[in-house]
Protein backbone atom coordinates (compact mmCIF):
# COMPACT_ATOMS: atom_id res chain seq x y z
CA UNK A 1 0.00 0.00 0.00
CA UNK A 2 2.65 2.28 0.64
CA UNK A 3 4.69 2.30 -2.51
CA UNK A 4 1.26 2.89 -4.58
CA UNK A 5 0.58 6.11 -2.10
CA UNK A 6 4.18 7.76 -1.99
CA UNK A 7 3.92 8.89 -5.90
CA UNK A 8 0.89 10.51 -5.03
CA UNK A 9 1.76 12.25 -1.59
CA UNK A 10 4.76 13.83 -3.24
CA UNK A 11 2.91 15.20 -6.78
CA UNK A 12 0.67 16.24 -4.22
CA UNK A 13 3.51 18.05 -2.49
CA UNK A 14 5.17 19.35 -5.70
CA UNK A 15 1.69 20.38 -7.16
CA UNK A 16 1.06 23.16 -3.84
CA UNK A 17 4.73 23.99 -4.22
CA UNK A 18 3.40 25.52 -7.76
CA UNK A 19 -0.41 26.39 -6.59
CA UNK A 20 0.77 27.50 -3.29
CA UNK A 21 2.39 30.75 -4.48
CA UNK A 22 -0.34 31.87 -6.59
CA UNK A 23 -3.07 31.12 -3.79
CA UNK A 24 -0.90 33.62 -1.83
CA UNK A 25 -1.09 37.16 -4.69
CA UNK A 26 -4.47 35.81 -5.39
CA UNK A 27 -5.59 35.99 -1.29
CA UNK A 28 -3.41 39.66 -1.91
CA UNK A 29 -5.27 41.09 -4.41
CA UNK A 30 -8.38 40.07 -2.86
CA UNK A 31 -7.84 41.70 0.12
CA UNK A 32 -8.78 44.59 1.11
CA UNK A 33 -5.75 47.88 0.87
CA UNK A 34 -4.86 47.83 4.50
CA UNK A 35 -4.22 44.28 4.83
CA UNK A 36 -1.01 44.67 2.46
CA UNK A 37 0.85 45.87 5.97
CA UNK A 38 -1.09 43.53 8.26
CA UNK A 39 0.90 41.14 10.32
CA UNK A 40 0.33 38.41 11.11
CA UNK A 41 -1.47 37.95 7.89
CA UNK A 42 -4.48 35.88 7.81
CA UNK A 43 -3.75 32.66 5.47
CA UNK A 44 -6.99 31.79 5.28
CA UNK A 45 -9.82 34.06 2.82
CA UNK A 46 -11.55 35.36 5.53
CA UNK A 47 -12.42 38.70 5.06
CA UNK A 48 -12.23 38.76 1.13
CA UNK A 49 -12.18 41.89 -0.54
CA UNK A 50 -12.67 43.51 -4.00
CA UNK A 51 -11.24 47.19 -2.51
CA UNK A 52 -7.29 46.85 -3.88
CA UNK A 53 -8.75 45.33 -7.65
CA UNK A 54 -11.25 48.11 -7.75
CA UNK A 55 -8.27 50.43 -6.91
CA UNK A 56 -6.16 48.64 -9.23
CA UNK A 57 -8.55 49.16 -11.52
CA UNK A 58 -9.60 52.79 -11.27
CA UNK A 59 -6.11 53.78 -12.39
CA UNK A 60 -6.61 55.29 -15.84
CA UNK A 61 -2.81 54.43 -16.81
CA UNK A 62 -3.77 50.54 -15.91
CA UNK A 63 -6.46 50.74 -18.85
CA UNK A 64 -4.21 52.62 -21.28
CA UNK A 65 -1.53 49.58 -20.63
CA UNK A 66 -3.78 46.91 -20.42
CA UNK A 67 -5.55 47.94 -24.17
CA UNK A 68 -1.93 48.24 -25.80
CA UNK A 69 -0.85 44.50 -24.28
CA UNK A 70 -3.70 43.47 -25.99
CA UNK A 71 -3.30 45.47 -28.82
CA UNK A 72 0.46 44.25 -29.34
CA UNK A 73 -0.34 40.86 -28.12
CA UNK A 74 -3.16 40.63 -31.16
CA UNK A 75 -1.03 42.08 -33.93
CA UNK A 76 1.89 39.41 -32.68
CA UNK A 77 -0.80 36.57 -32.88
CA UNK A 78 -1.98 37.97 -36.26
CA UNK A 79 2.10 37.74 -37.74
CA UNK A 80 3.35 35.21 -36.11
CA UNK A 81 0.39 32.98 -37.73
CA UNK A 82 0.36 34.33 -40.87
CA UNK A 83 3.97 34.38 -41.40
CA UNK A 84 5.02 30.95 -39.33
CA UNK A 85 2.20 28.77 -40.63
CA UNK A 86 2.99 28.47 -44.25
CA UNK A 87 6.65 28.01 -43.18
CA UNK A 88 5.66 25.42 -41.13
CA UNK A 89 3.65 23.60 -43.56
CA UNK A 90 6.70 23.98 -46.31
CA UNK A 91 8.83 21.85 -43.81
CA UNK A 92 5.92 19.89 -42.86
CA UNK A 93 5.53 18.53 -46.23
CA UNK A 94 8.19 19.69 -48.87
CA UNK A 95 11.31 17.65 -49.30
CA UNK A 96 13.89 20.61 -50.68
CA UNK A 97 17.36 21.57 -50.33
CA UNK A 98 18.30 23.74 -47.95
CA UNK A 99 16.03 22.54 -45.21
CA UNK A 100 18.22 21.38 -42.55
CA UNK A 101 20.15 24.50 -42.91
CA UNK A 102 16.53 26.43 -42.35
CA UNK A 103 15.44 24.14 -39.33
CA UNK A 104 18.90 24.89 -37.92
CA UNK A 105 18.70 28.85 -38.18
CA UNK A 106 14.97 28.65 -36.58
CA UNK A 107 16.40 26.92 -33.57
CA UNK A 108 19.62 28.98 -33.84
CA UNK A 109 17.32 32.23 -32.85
CA UNK A 110 16.86 30.82 -29.16
CA UNK A 111 20.73 31.52 -28.42
CA UNK A 112 19.76 35.31 -28.75
CA UNK A 113 19.84 37.17 -25.68
CA UNK A 114 16.91 39.51 -26.21
CA UNK A 115 18.67 42.79 -25.58
CA UNK A 116 20.58 42.06 -28.31
CA UNK A 117 17.31 41.85 -30.52
CA UNK A 118 16.13 44.94 -28.71
CA UNK A 119 18.65 47.72 -28.17
CA UNK A 120 19.48 48.18 -32.00
CA UNK A 121 15.57 48.13 -32.63
CA UNK A 122 14.99 50.92 -30.07
CA UNK A 123 17.56 53.19 -32.06
CA UNK A 124 16.70 52.33 -35.31
CA UNK A 125 12.65 52.56 -34.74
CA UNK A 126 13.19 56.07 -33.12
CA UNK A 127 14.46 56.89 -36.91
CA UNK A 128 11.07 54.87 -38.67
CA UNK A 129 8.93 56.42 -36.18
CA UNK A 130 8.04 53.13 -34.48
CA UNK A 131 8.80 53.81 -31.34
CA UNK A 132 6.51 54.19 -28.60
CA UNK A 133 4.44 52.28 -30.91
CA UNK A 134 2.52 49.02 -30.28
CA UNK A 135 3.53 47.79 -33.78
CA UNK A 136 6.97 48.24 -33.02
CA UNK A 137 6.77 46.38 -29.89
CA UNK A 138 5.28 43.26 -31.78
CA UNK A 139 7.20 43.43 -34.68
CA UNK A 140 9.89 42.43 -31.65
CA UNK A 141 8.26 40.13 -30.33
CA UNK A 142 6.75 38.57 -33.32
CA UNK A 143 10.74 37.69 -33.82
CA UNK A 144 9.90 36.02 -30.56
CA UNK A 145 7.23 33.65 -31.46
CA UNK A 146 7.95 33.41 -35.19
CA UNK A 147 10.24 30.13 -34.34
CA UNK A 148 8.51 28.85 -31.96
CA UNK A 149 5.12 29.53 -34.49
CA UNK A 150 7.23 27.48 -37.32
CA UNK A 151 8.56 24.60 -35.39
CA UNK A 152 4.44 24.15 -34.06
CA UNK A 153 2.66 24.25 -37.13
CA UNK A 154 5.63 22.12 -38.80
CA UNK A 155 4.53 19.18 -35.93
CA UNK A 156 0.97 19.78 -36.67
CA UNK A 157 0.57 19.68 -40.53
CA UNK A 158 3.17 16.60 -39.80
CA UNK A 159 0.52 14.86 -37.91
CA UNK A 160 -2.18 15.12 -40.86
CA UNK A 161 -1.71 12.66 -43.14
CA UNK A 162 -0.94 13.84 -46.67
CA UNK A 163 -2.86 10.82 -48.02
CA UNK A 164 -6.05 13.52 -46.99
CA UNK A 165 -4.79 15.68 -49.31
CA UNK A 166 -3.51 14.00 -52.05
CA UNK A 167 -7.12 12.46 -52.10
CA UNK A 168 -8.31 16.04 -52.58
CA UNK A 169 -6.06 16.57 -55.22
CA UNK A 170 -7.06 13.73 -57.29
CA UNK A 171 -10.78 14.39 -57.08
CA UNK A 172 -9.86 17.71 -58.78
CA UNK A 173 -9.11 19.98 -55.86
CA UNK A 174 -6.44 22.52 -56.68
CA UNK A 175 -3.37 22.81 -53.77
CA UNK A 176 -4.88 26.07 -52.43
CA UNK A 177 -8.19 24.45 -52.10
CA UNK A 178 -7.30 21.10 -50.94
CA UNK A 179 -5.38 22.79 -47.86
CA UNK A 180 -8.61 25.28 -47.26
CA UNK A 181 -11.03 22.41 -47.07
CA UNK A 182 -9.20 19.19 -46.14
CA UNK A 183 -5.91 20.72 -43.73
CA UNK A 184 -7.25 23.65 -42.06
CA UNK A 185 -9.86 22.52 -40.38
CA UNK A 186 -7.89 19.67 -39.00
CA UNK A 187 -5.38 22.02 -37.98
CA UNK A 188 -7.53 24.03 -36.46
CA UNK A 189 -7.39 23.26 -32.97
CA UNK A 190 -3.52 23.29 -33.30
CA UNK A 191 -3.30 26.45 -34.93
CA UNK A 192 -5.66 27.92 -31.76
CA UNK A 193 -3.01 26.48 -29.36
CA UNK A 194 0.06 28.15 -31.42
CA UNK A 195 -1.85 31.20 -31.91
CA UNK A 196 -2.10 31.35 -27.65
CA UNK A 197 1.21 30.86 -27.30
CA UNK A 198 2.47 33.58 -29.29
CA UNK A 199 -0.07 35.40 -26.82
CA UNK A 200 1.48 34.27 -24.24
CA UNK A 201 4.74 35.12 -25.27
CA UNK A 202 3.79 38.53 -25.88
CA UNK A 203 1.71 39.38 -23.16
CA UNK A 204 4.19 38.36 -20.42
CA UNK A 205 7.09 39.92 -22.50
CA UNK A 206 9.31 42.48 -20.39
CA UNK A 207 12.14 43.83 -21.60
CA UNK A 208 11.57 45.12 -25.02
CA UNK A 209 8.26 45.88 -24.10
CA UNK A 210 10.35 48.50 -21.58
CA UNK A 211 12.94 49.40 -23.53
CA UNK A 212 10.67 49.97 -27.21
CA UNK A 213 7.86 52.21 -25.18
CA UNK A 214 8.09 55.25 -23.14
CA UNK A 215 4.10 56.64 -22.87
CA UNK A 216 2.29 53.87 -24.65
CA UNK A 217 3.41 50.94 -22.20
CA UNK A 218 2.22 47.75 -22.11
CA UNK A 219 1.11 46.09 -18.87
CA UNK A 220 4.14 44.42 -17.83
CA UNK A 221 6.51 47.36 -19.04
CA UNK A 222 3.55 49.79 -16.87
CA UNK A 223 4.15 48.00 -13.76
CA UNK A 224 8.04 47.21 -14.08
CA UNK A 225 8.38 51.35 -14.66
CA UNK A 226 6.27 52.05 -11.72
CA UNK A 227 7.62 49.70 -9.53
CA UNK A 228 9.59 52.06 -7.17
CA UNK A 229 6.54 54.23 -6.72
CA UNK A 230 3.69 52.40 -6.70
CA UNK A 231 2.52 51.07 -3.54
CA UNK A 232 2.76 47.21 -2.54
CA UNK A 233 -1.14 46.55 -2.83
CA UNK A 234 -1.11 48.21 -6.72
CA UNK A 235 1.69 45.60 -7.44
CA UNK A 236 0.04 42.25 -6.09
CA UNK A 237 -3.31 43.50 -7.95
CA UNK A 238 -0.88 43.88 -11.07
CA UNK A 239 0.76 40.37 -10.15
CA UNK A 240 -2.37 38.64 -9.49
CA UNK A 241 -4.09 39.71 -12.86
CA UNK A 242 -1.28 39.24 -14.94
CA UNK A 243 -1.13 35.60 -14.19
CA UNK A 244 -4.86 35.02 -14.41
CA UNK A 245 -4.89 34.40 -17.96
CA UNK A 246 -2.08 32.09 -18.24
CA UNK A 247 -4.15 29.60 -16.06
CA UNK A 248 -6.61 29.62 -18.71
CA UNK A 249 -4.20 29.71 -21.72
CA UNK A 250 -1.97 26.44 -20.02
CA UNK A 251 -5.04 24.65 -19.82
CA UNK A 252 -6.23 25.47 -23.35
CA UNK A 253 -3.26 24.37 -24.62
CA UNK A 254 -2.20 21.23 -22.55
CA UNK A 255 -2.93 19.19 -25.20
CA UNK A 256 -0.52 20.31 -27.47
CA UNK A 257 2.75 21.24 -25.29
CA UNK A 258 4.41 18.58 -25.46
CA UNK A 259 3.73 17.50 -29.82
CA UNK A 260 5.69 21.19 -29.56
CA UNK A 261 8.79 20.23 -27.54
CA UNK A 262 8.65 16.74 -28.83
CA UNK A 263 9.42 18.62 -32.32
CA UNK A 264 11.05 21.51 -31.24
CA UNK A 265 13.99 19.09 -29.61
CA UNK A 266 15.68 18.34 -33.01
CA UNK B 1 3.61 12.77 -58.61
CA UNK B 2 6.23 14.31 -60.17
CA UNK B 3 6.02 18.04 -58.72
CA UNK B 4 5.85 20.38 -61.66
CA UNK B 5 8.20 23.53 -61.85
CA UNK B 6 6.28 26.04 -59.82
CA UNK B 7 5.78 23.48 -57.50
CA UNK B 8 9.04 23.01 -56.81
CA UNK B 9 9.88 26.97 -56.20
CA UNK B 10 7.12 26.11 -53.44
CA UNK B 11 8.45 25.72 -49.94
CA UNK B 12 10.72 28.64 -50.63
CA UNK B 13 7.68 31.14 -51.59
CA UNK B 14 6.30 29.76 -48.29
CA UNK B 15 9.28 29.84 -46.24
CA UNK B 16 10.78 33.25 -47.87
CA UNK B 17 8.48 35.66 -45.83
CA UNK B 18 9.26 33.82 -42.48
CA UNK B 19 13.06 33.60 -43.36
CA UNK B 20 13.24 38.16 -43.89
CA UNK B 21 11.23 38.24 -41.21
CA UNK B 22 14.40 36.19 -39.12
CA UNK B 23 17.04 37.80 -41.20
CA UNK B 24 15.41 41.54 -40.91
CA UNK B 25 14.81 41.12 -36.90
CA UNK B 26 17.92 38.57 -35.87
CA UNK B 27 21.04 39.13 -38.33
CA UNK B 28 20.86 42.72 -38.40
CA UNK B 29 19.94 43.68 -34.59
CA UNK B 30 22.88 41.07 -34.25
CA UNK B 31 25.84 42.56 -36.53
CA UNK B 32 24.23 46.12 -35.54
CA UNK B 33 24.95 45.61 -31.95
CA UNK B 34 28.10 44.47 -32.14
CA UNK B 35 28.65 47.37 -33.98
CA UNK B 36 27.56 49.60 -31.69
CA UNK B 37 29.29 47.66 -28.73
CA UNK B 38 32.41 48.57 -30.17
CA UNK B 39 31.99 51.95 -31.13
CA UNK B 40 32.73 54.85 -28.81
CA UNK B 41 32.20 58.36 -29.45
CA UNK B 42 32.30 57.58 -33.11
CA UNK B 43 35.88 55.81 -32.82
CA UNK B 44 36.43 51.83 -33.53
CA UNK B 45 37.33 49.98 -30.53
CA UNK B 46 36.64 48.59 -27.16
CA UNK B 47 35.69 52.04 -24.96
CA UNK B 48 32.16 50.93 -24.63
CA UNK B 49 33.52 47.97 -22.76
CA UNK B 50 35.90 50.00 -20.66
CA UNK B 51 33.51 52.19 -19.21
CA UNK B 52 31.02 49.01 -19.10
CA UNK B 53 33.73 47.07 -16.73
CA UNK B 54 34.84 50.44 -14.65
CA UNK B 55 31.52 50.55 -13.58
CA UNK B 56 31.55 49.12 -9.99
CA UNK B 57 28.31 47.49 -10.30
CA UNK B 58 29.68 45.24 -13.47
CA UNK B 59 31.54 42.89 -11.42
CA UNK B 60 28.90 42.45 -8.84
CA UNK B 61 26.23 41.76 -11.70
CA UNK B 62 28.55 39.11 -13.57
CA UNK B 63 28.93 37.39 -10.15
CA UNK B 64 25.52 37.66 -9.46
CA UNK B 65 24.41 36.30 -12.90
CA UNK B 66 26.94 33.44 -13.15
CA UNK B 67 26.05 32.60 -9.32
CA UNK B 68 22.40 32.46 -10.49
CA UNK B 69 22.89 29.95 -13.31
CA UNK B 70 25.12 27.49 -11.61
CA UNK B 71 22.81 27.66 -8.68
CA UNK B 72 19.22 27.63 -10.79
CA UNK B 73 20.03 25.34 -13.55
CA UNK B 74 21.13 22.27 -11.86
CA UNK B 75 18.20 22.82 -9.12
CA UNK B 76 15.67 23.11 -12.03
CA UNK B 77 17.06 19.86 -14.16
CA UNK B 78 16.89 17.59 -11.17
CA UNK B 79 13.92 18.54 -9.96
CA UNK B 80 12.29 18.28 -13.58
CA UNK B 81 13.85 14.33 -13.88
CA UNK B 82 12.49 13.64 -10.18
CA UNK B 83 8.61 15.25 -11.20
CA UNK B 84 9.01 12.95 -14.72
CA UNK B 85 9.97 9.93 -13.15
CA UNK B 86 7.43 10.60 -10.76
CA UNK B 87 4.69 10.84 -13.54
CA UNK B 88 5.57 8.00 -15.19
CA UNK B 89 4.37 5.73 -11.69
CA UNK B 90 1.46 7.82 -11.28
CA UNK B 91 -1.03 6.33 -13.50
CA UNK B 92 -4.35 8.04 -12.32
CA UNK B 93 -4.23 12.14 -11.99
CA UNK B 94 -1.26 12.08 -14.29
CA UNK B 95 -3.33 14.54 -16.40
CA UNK B 96 -4.20 16.68 -13.79
CA UNK B 97 -0.28 17.10 -11.84
CA UNK B 98 1.22 17.59 -15.58
CA UNK B 99 -1.37 20.85 -15.81
CA UNK B 100 -0.46 22.19 -12.60
CA UNK B 101 2.89 22.25 -12.83
CA UNK B 102 2.57 23.38 -16.47
CA UNK B 103 1.11 26.34 -15.22
CA UNK B 104 4.14 28.60 -14.56
CA UNK B 105 5.12 28.66 -18.11
CA UNK B 106 2.28 30.90 -18.69
CA UNK B 107 3.65 33.15 -15.72
CA UNK B 108 5.84 36.07 -16.95
CA UNK B 109 9.49 37.01 -14.50
CA UNK B 110 7.18 40.26 -13.80
CA UNK B 111 4.43 37.99 -12.17
CA UNK B 112 6.78 35.68 -10.81
CA UNK B 113 8.73 38.66 -8.52
CA UNK B 114 5.52 39.57 -7.78
CA UNK B 115 4.44 36.44 -6.38
CA UNK B 116 7.43 35.90 -3.99
CA UNK B 117 7.70 39.60 -3.11
CA UNK B 118 4.50 39.01 -1.77
CA UNK B 119 5.56 35.94 -0.07
CA UNK B 120 9.24 37.43 1.19
CA UNK B 121 8.16 41.07 1.80
CA UNK B 122 8.48 42.31 5.59
CA UNK B 123 5.15 42.31 5.73
CA UNK B 124 4.80 38.62 3.65
CA UNK B 125 3.24 35.20 4.34
CA UNK B 126 7.16 34.20 4.98
CA UNK B 127 7.04 35.75 8.22
CA UNK B 128 3.62 35.38 9.22
CA UNK B 129 4.59 31.67 8.87
CA UNK B 130 7.65 32.22 10.63
CA UNK B 131 5.98 34.50 13.64
CA UNK B 132 3.75 31.54 14.25
CA UNK B 133 6.30 29.08 14.65
CA UNK B 134 8.16 31.40 16.94
CA UNK B 135 11.03 32.07 15.00
CA UNK B 136 10.51 35.80 14.69
CA UNK B 137 8.90 37.98 16.89
CA UNK B 138 8.44 40.65 14.58
CA UNK B 139 8.06 41.33 10.69
CA UNK B 140 11.91 41.19 9.68
CA UNK B 141 13.30 42.79 6.23
CA UNK B 142 14.70 39.87 4.06
CA UNK B 143 14.44 41.26 0.62
CA UNK B 144 17.48 43.92 1.43
CA UNK B 145 21.59 44.51 0.62
CA UNK B 146 21.72 43.85 4.43
CA UNK B 147 20.49 40.23 3.94
CA UNK B 148 21.97 39.07 0.14
CA UNK B 149 21.70 35.44 1.29
CA UNK B 150 18.29 35.60 1.93
CA UNK B 151 17.27 38.12 -1.23
CA UNK B 152 19.67 35.60 -3.69
CA UNK B 153 18.20 32.80 -2.28
CA UNK B 154 14.32 34.45 -2.72
CA UNK B 155 15.13 35.00 -6.43
CA UNK B 156 16.34 31.36 -6.91
CA UNK B 157 13.24 29.99 -5.62
CA UNK B 158 11.34 32.82 -7.92
CA UNK B 159 13.49 31.33 -10.72
CA UNK B 160 12.99 27.68 -9.89
CA UNK B 161 9.07 28.23 -8.87
CA UNK B 162 8.46 30.20 -12.47
CA UNK B 163 11.11 28.44 -14.78
CA UNK B 164 11.29 24.89 -13.53
CA UNK B 165 7.84 23.96 -15.82
CA UNK B 166 9.66 24.23 -19.32
CA UNK B 167 12.84 22.33 -17.91
CA UNK B 168 9.95 19.33 -17.25
CA UNK B 169 8.26 19.51 -20.79
CA UNK B 170 11.30 18.72 -22.45
CA UNK B 171 12.32 16.36 -20.48
CA UNK B 172 8.50 14.59 -20.10
CA UNK B 173 8.84 14.39 -23.97
CA UNK B 174 11.82 12.99 -24.08
CA UNK B 175 10.48 10.59 -21.51
CA UNK B 176 7.59 9.61 -23.74
CA UNK B 177 10.10 8.47 -26.61
CA UNK B 178 11.79 5.80 -24.54
CA UNK B 179 10.17 2.56 -25.17
CA UNK B 180 8.34 1.29 -21.82
CA UNK B 181 10.12 -2.24 -22.21
CA UNK B 182 13.65 -1.17 -21.64
CA UNK B 183 12.76 -0.28 -17.98
CA UNK B 184 10.69 -3.29 -17.80
CA UNK B 185 13.47 -4.89 -18.77
CA UNK B 186 15.65 -3.45 -16.61
CA UNK B 187 12.91 -4.50 -13.46
CA UNK B 188 13.12 -8.32 -14.76
CA UNK B 189 16.69 -8.45 -14.06
CA UNK B 190 16.52 -6.88 -10.63
CA UNK B 191 17.57 -3.71 -10.47
CA UNK B 192 16.95 -0.88 -8.03
CA UNK B 193 14.97 2.10 -8.99
CA UNK B 194 18.07 4.21 -8.78
CA UNK B 195 20.07 1.40 -10.85
CA UNK B 196 17.00 1.50 -13.52
CA UNK B 197 17.16 5.60 -13.59
CA UNK B 198 20.82 5.68 -13.50
CA UNK B 199 21.62 3.27 -16.29
CA UNK B 200 18.73 3.13 -18.33
CA UNK B 201 16.25 6.53 -17.96
CA UNK B 202 19.40 8.63 -17.91
CA UNK B 203 21.40 7.70 -21.03
CA UNK B 204 18.57 7.77 -23.06
CA UNK B 205 17.48 10.94 -21.98
CA UNK B 206 20.52 12.42 -22.81
CA UNK B 207 19.66 14.57 -26.04
CA UNK B 208 16.63 15.97 -24.09
CA UNK B 209 18.88 17.02 -21.33
CA UNK B 210 20.84 18.98 -23.28
CA UNK B 211 17.98 20.90 -25.36
CA UNK B 212 16.42 21.27 -21.89
CA UNK B 213 20.00 22.60 -20.34
CA UNK B 214 21.12 24.44 -23.62
CA UNK B 215 17.73 26.19 -23.55
CA UNK B 216 17.65 26.97 -19.54
CA UNK B 217 20.61 28.40 -19.25
CA UNK B 218 20.76 30.98 -22.16
CA UNK B 219 17.16 31.82 -20.65
CA UNK B 220 19.37 31.93 -17.13
CA UNK B 221 21.65 34.19 -18.30
CA UNK B 222 18.82 36.58 -19.26
CA UNK B 223 17.50 37.10 -15.37
CA UNK B 224 16.03 40.27 -15.10
CA UNK B 225 12.58 41.36 -13.50
CA UNK B 226 12.59 38.73 -10.83
CA UNK B 227 15.80 40.34 -9.60
CA UNK B 228 14.18 43.93 -10.16
CA UNK B 229 10.91 43.11 -8.38
CA UNK B 230 12.34 41.59 -5.48
CA UNK B 231 15.84 43.83 -4.74
CA UNK B 232 15.88 46.57 -7.13
CA UNK B 233 19.24 47.20 -7.51
CA UNK B 234 20.45 45.30 -4.37
CA UNK B 235 21.29 42.47 -6.65
CA UNK B 236 22.92 43.83 -9.76
CA UNK B 237 22.69 41.44 -12.80
CA UNK B 238 23.91 42.08 -16.63
CA UNK B 239 19.91 42.00 -17.83
CA UNK B 240 19.09 45.02 -15.30
CA UNK B 241 21.92 46.71 -16.09
CA UNK B 242 21.88 46.54 -19.64
CA UNK B 243 18.52 48.23 -18.96
CA UNK B 244 19.90 51.00 -16.62
CA UNK B 245 22.65 52.01 -19.17
CA UNK B 246 19.98 52.27 -21.89
CA UNK B 247 16.86 53.25 -20.37
CA UNK B 248 18.27 55.74 -17.25
CA UNK B 249 21.60 56.65 -18.45
CA UNK B 250 20.45 56.50 -22.15
CA UNK B 251 23.83 55.19 -23.21
CA UNK B 252 23.27 52.47 -25.97
CA UNK B 253 26.68 52.08 -26.49
CA UNK B 254 27.55 50.67 -23.36
CA UNK B 255 24.05 48.74 -22.84
CA UNK B 256 25.03 46.91 -26.57
CA UNK B 257 28.82 46.09 -24.64
CA UNK B 258 26.34 44.35 -21.69
CA UNK B 259 24.26 42.55 -24.57
CA UNK B 260 26.88 41.28 -26.36
CA UNK B 261 28.63 39.84 -22.85
CA UNK B 262 25.31 37.99 -22.54
CA UNK B 263 25.53 36.89 -26.05
CA UNK B 264 29.03 35.48 -25.62
CA UNK B 265 28.39 33.55 -21.76
CA UNK B 266 25.52 32.06 -23.84
CA UNK B 267 27.32 30.67 -26.72
CA UNK B 268 29.98 29.58 -24.56
CA UNK B 269 27.69 27.84 -22.28
CA UNK B 270 26.00 26.23 -25.26
CA UNK B 271 29.44 25.20 -26.48
CA UNK B 272 30.51 23.59 -23.43
CA UNK B 273 26.49 21.67 -22.80
CA UNK B 274 27.26 20.26 -26.35
CA UNK B 275 30.76 18.80 -25.65
CA UNK B 276 29.89 17.51 -22.31
CA UNK B 277 26.41 15.81 -23.47
CA UNK B 278 28.00 14.52 -26.93
CA UNK B 279 25.24 12.81 -28.67
CA UNK B 280 25.65 10.15 -31.10
CA UNK B 281 23.61 10.25 -33.79
CA UNK B 282 21.96 6.29 -33.34
CA UNK B 283 20.78 7.37 -29.97
CA UNK B 284 18.59 10.26 -30.68
CA UNK B 285 14.90 9.75 -30.75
Amino acid sequence: MRRRLTPHVLAGLASAAVLVPIYLIALSALSARGEVSAWPKALLPRALSLETLTFFFGVRGVWLALGQSLVVAALTVVFAILLGAPAGYALARFRFAGKDAVRLVVLLTRAFPIAILTLPLAVRFIRLGLYDTPLGVALVHTALALPFAILVTASLFLGIPVELEEAAWTLGCTRPAAFRRIVLPLALPGLTAAAIFAFVISWNEVFAASILTLRHRTLTAYLLAGLNESPLYFRFAGGFFLIVPSLIFIFAVRRYLFSMWGIARR
Amino acid sequence: MRPSVPERGLPYLLLGPSLLFLVVFYAWPLLEAIRTAFTAEGTLGLGNFRTMAADLNFRTALRNTLLLVVSVVPIQLALALALGTLLGRTARGRDLYLYVWTIPLGVSDLAAGLVWLAIMGERGYLNTVLGALGLVHRPTLWLSYETPGVLFAAVVAAEVWRATAIVLVIVVAGMQLVPREYGEAADVFGATPWQRFRKVSLPLLKPSIQTALILRTILAFEVFAVVLTLGGRDLPVLMGEAYNWQYAYENTGVASALAVVILVLSLLATLVYLRLLRVREETIG
